[in-house]
């Protein structure tokens, strides 16, 4: 299976048709991908508040949204998340490259991943967790529940789901 | 002139436009100055009144304007490269640049030291940047919306508020009458 692929299949079929990434190297294959979607238009982030700002906007402006983006970067949209998405109530698929995990070859990244699951669920985000690439079979169940309930949604993608870093 | 005055003399330009309204005291200012279902107020979140007005902008063809601040542009400086690279025709942004941090007690910022907003956005890749004193704001949003061309506008004004009430609008009505007013 290739899981850029799927991703990117499943957003199209969901009608989400607006994506903004701030990138990681787990997520080039997903992200070039996104770029041969001619239904997905793809605005590059400088910081990934800005990019929830977009895609807030976005969905106002009738679009479906989503955010491609690392786990680091939930220390970095907290607020966003709280005064923006939640409480104006909008829906955002977030899918986010789960660094720090088993795999994980840089030490600095362990710092974040041992916060992301306490944060998402201190903000009561739903959060999925994919480790084998089986798992992204629930990928288009997700998408669907987001639009369903409104809320930002967080599927964390791990090292071991994206096939590792070979020999690093 | 200050901001507040800047909103009552735009208010009959701005009206039945859809408007994306900076934290705090601006926001107050637009809603007691002329709330309608176009404004989109934020309650929170300094510095994405731009990206939010940029992602409405990008999604549907109505002509969006950001009523933005010095201080929150520079906290999301970002924002400038991201206009400049993908500005639609129907976007402007219209930076009230009071040199100051004016919700939080006129605090000044560095657009009042050495820093040029409008020299940022040029060099951030905004290709049609205008910079104007408060008195001429009006006639310059006007020609904006009207060159259909996508704009930052920067309007140098003096520091100081208006005593205008909290927006008590739940943010969920703000949402669901501002997404009514761009699907009409
Ligand atoms: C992250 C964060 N830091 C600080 C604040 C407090 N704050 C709210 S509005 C504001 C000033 C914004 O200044 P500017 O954008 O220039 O608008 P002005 O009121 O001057 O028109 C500040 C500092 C905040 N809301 N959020
Ligand atoms: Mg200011």
């Amino acid at each position: 299976m290739n899981i850029d692929k799927k991703i990117c299949d499943d957003l199209v079929a969901n009608d989400v048709s607006f994506v903004t990434t701030v990138p990681c190297k787990q997520l080039a294959g997903v992200i070039e991908e996104i770029d041969q979607r001619e239904e997905i238009f793809h605005i590059p982030s400088n910081k990934e508040d800005e990019g929830m700002g977009l895609c807030a906007g976005a969905f106002m402006g009738g679009k479906r949204p989503a955010i491609i983006m690392q786990n680091t970067a939930i220390g970095v949209t907290i607020n966003t998340l709280a005064t923006l998405t939640q409480f104006y109530r909008m829906p955002l698929p977030m899918i986010i490259s789960y660094r720090g995990e088993l795999r994980e070859p840089v030490a600095c990244q362990v710092e974040m991943a041992v916060h992301t699951k306490a944060l998402l669920a201190q903000m009561h985000i739903p959060t999925y967790h994919f480790h084998w690439q089986d798992d992204v079979k629930e990928f288009d169940n997700i998408l669907k529940y987001t639009f369903m309930c409104n809320k930002p949604v967080a599927i964390l993608t791990d090292a071991n789901f994206w096939g590792g870093y070979g020999d690093q | 002139m200050i901001r507040s005055e800047i909103l009552k003399e735009i208010a009959p330009i701005l009206k039945d436009q859809l408007i994306v309204c900076n934290i705090g005291i601006p926001s107050q200012e637009l809603h007691a100055i002329m709330d309608q279902p176009s404004n989109f107020y934020m309650l929170g979140t300094m510095g994405l009144a731009s990206s939010i007005g940029l992602g409405v902008a990008l999604a549907q063809d109505k002509t969006v304007i950001s009523i933005d601040g010095d201080g929150s542009v520079l906290t999301n400086l970002g924002t400038l490269p991201t206009i400049g690279n993908n500005c639609p025709d129907n976007f402007i942004l219209m930076i009230i640049d009071n040199g100051s941090y004016g919700s939080t007690g006129d605090q000044p910022t560095y657009t009042g030291r050495k820093t040029d907003l409008a020299g940022m956005a040029r060099a951030a890749g905004c290709d049609t940047v205008v910079e104007v004193q408060d008195v001429d704001t009006g006639p310059a949003l006007q020609a904006a919306i009207d060159s259909g061309k996508g704009t930052v506008m920067i309007v140098k004004c003096d520091s100081g508020n208006a005593k205008m009430p909290v927006i008590t609008m739940d943010p969920v009505i703000i949402k669901d009458r501002f997404m009514k007013a761009i699907a009409s």
